[in-house]
């Protein structure tokens, strides 16, 4: 149980995540606000209360990993690792931009705090396979999550890694599917159904928790309970609104990939400090 | 002198070095008999993982442990290594310029029966197109394992090419090895007979063939296709003309590095022997190499055509 002003520190934070979102994107001119505010919630609990990590030592060795796998949901995890006090939170600004080591999707070698360069889907949880693997092999008790969206479960990728993951026994793996139901060309049912994605995994030898992806209560509960799960991997099946916050940008498809014009940022500012 | 497969050395150097450095890790993709990971993985079978007939997942896997600090030797066939798999060597690997090690085996045509499937012409080609990527093509079992030795101790991902094919050994232990540093293996001033991999040995079976027709060629074995030694190309064309030798597609390999760096620096006349855009076929290795045109007498017959001397 969370106690009641754990619950609103975790909330204050993820509005305040949402706002960067906005803020970036909207200076940048491009990007995923969509994607990005639908995973916010999680990687506020992940950052906030769950991950052992050391700010002022980003490469410590027995910090717990985190990739992000849906590497376009980039502004969230920026926007987050600046609160943590990563980098400053100046920074934002410089989104996209040429020379800034905010890049479009993650890049481990620019930016501090990012465990893994991503952005092509796919592929962020062979890499989170790898670094469970060596966690195991070097006896440390770091834990590694990986935030997949459900339109990349159609890559062939995550299954091969799937299969992988549960044959190696990874139980220090937790992956997150940002289950928003929205994919570029459309809703992911009418595009390429992934469903239903939590039979797929227990199909796959997983251990399966399905969550409302905006609760904190049950974002924590989840990941406690992965974390106490033995001999196989846990996926949570995070059930969550593209746009979340935004209402002119909840569960609409076009703001995957595109960017608010000024006016429409204040007016998504406005609606999310309420 | 016995002949031995570059990927059986590469067997018996990851084994040896496994015990020196116990960071060093191995991946295979179902195939570790074949490529001879199977010798590291009896060994130290807590170090080798076998992620199944799934490349993808292959390459990333080690992308991951290499994010912690562990030396990752992944292993399949070249074509499913650079092919299958190129967008994740690209992307999770030579992108954040992880310490991946990808030694793939059964590159070129002297696969033989398996055909064209199996046979990787265009895996240098990919692999060199790479930024941060080294690639490193030996010639037979002691520069394998100094090779493989090399690439460990080398800090980002590297591609090792070897073959099924049993070839001859041509140097001995005293042999010296640098990645990037080419080898003059025998002098001359007519020709330079540039060569990688296993068209080492033709060439230097074609250069005894010259020089009795009064033809006298030089020989360098280029091992590092990437970095290039552009010291040791400009040195060799300083005999007028030159002729590449690979086992690999004339687009984008061996032939193709030393052209780029002679066309800017060295404008000398070239000729590039290697398997001209086409795919391979079944057959026994020794035919297959007459067939694509890739043996000592088709280097001697582009030596004296490139000195008009026919």
């Amino acid at each position: 149980m969370l106690k009641k002003e754990e619950l609103v520190y975790l909330q204050e934070m993820a509005k305040k995540i949402r706002c960067h979102i906005i803020e970036m994107t909207a200076v940048a001119g491009s990007g995923h606000p969509g994607g990005s505010l639908s995973c916010t919630d999680i990687l506020v609990a992940l950052y906030f209360r769950e991950m052992r990590i050391d700010p002022h030592n980003p490469v410590w060795e027995d910090r717990d990993r985190f990739v992000l796998s849906k590497g376009h949901a980039a502004p969230a995890l920026y926007a987050v690792l600046a609160e943590k006090g990563y980098f400053p939170i100046e920074e934002l600004k410089t989104l996209r931009k040429t020379g800034s080591m905010l890049q479009g999707h993650p890049d481990m070698k620019k930016t501090p705090g990012v465990d893994m360069t991503t952005g092509s889907l796919g592929q962020g949880l062979s890499a989170a396979n790898g670094m469970a693997i060596a966690g195991k092999l070097d006896g440390k008790d770091y834990r590694v999550y990986v935030l997949l969206g459900d339109g990349e479960l159609e890559e062939g990728q995550v299954w091969e890694a799937a299969m992988a993951a549960a044959h190696y026994k990874l139980d220090n793996l937790t992956a997150f599917v940002d289950h928003n139901g929205l994919q570029i060309d459309g809703p992911i049912t009418d595009v390429m159904s992934p469903e239903i994605i939590e039979e797929k995994f227990k199909a796959f030898g997983w251990h399966v928790i399905d969550i409302n992806g905006h609760d904190f209560e049950e974002i924590i509960n989840a990941i406690e309970q992965a974390k106490k799960m033995k001999g196989k991997p846990t996926v949570i099946v995070a059930n969550t609104v593209k746009g979340k916050g935004v209402p002119y940008m909840e569960n609409e498809v076009d703001w995957h990939g595109k960017a608010p014009t000024q006016e429409q940022a204040q007016e998504a500012l406005k609606a999310l400090r309420g | 002198m016995a002949k031995i497969a570059t990927r059986e050395a590469y067997g018996e150097a990851l084994a040896e070095l496994g015990e020196e450095m116990k960071d060093i890790v191995v991946l295979d993709a179902d195939l570790s008999k074949s490529t001879k990971t199977s010798v590291f993985a009896k060994k130290f079978p807590e170090r080798f993982f076998n992620l199944g007939i799934a490349e993808q997942n292959l390459m990333g896997t080690a992308a991951g442990l290499a994010t912690c600090g562990k030396i990752p030797f992944a292993s399949t066939f070249a074509v499913f290594a650079c092919g299958r798999a190129f967008e994740q060597i690209r992307n999770s690997i030579c992108y954040p310029n992880l310490n991946v090690k990808i030694a793939a085996t059964h590159a070129g045509i002297t696969v033989g029966e398996d055909g064209a499937t199996h046979q990787s012409i265009e895996d240098m080609a990919l692999m060199r197109s790479l930024p941060n990527m080294t690639v490193i093509s030996p010639v037979d079992a002691v520069e394998t394992k100094k090779a493989v030795r090399a690439a460990a101790m080398l800090k980002g991902p590297v591609y090792l090419r070897l073959g099924r094919h049993p070839v001859e050994t041509i140097f001995d232990d005293n042999y010296e090895f640098e990645v990037g540093k080419g080898v003059v293996l025998r002098d001359g001033k007519d020709v330079a007979l540039i060569a990688t991999g296993t068209m080492v040995g033709e060439s230097l079976r074609a250069a005894e063939v010259l020089a009795k027709e009064g033809i006298d060629a030089m020989v360098v074995n280029i091992h590092t296709i990437k970095p290039i030694d552009e010291e040791a190309i400009l040195k060799a064309a300083e005999c007028g003309a030159v002729i590449t030798a690979e086992e690999h597609s004339i687009i984008g390999g061996l032939g193709s590095a030393v052209a780029e760096v002679l066309i800017e620096k060295k404008p000398v006349l070239i000729k590039r022997i290697g398997i001209r855009d086409v795919f391979g076929m079944s057959g026994k290795p020794e035919e297959l190499m007459k067939a694509y045109g890739i043996t000592a007498e088709d280097i001697v017959n582009a030596a004296k055509s490139l000195l008009s001397i026919d």
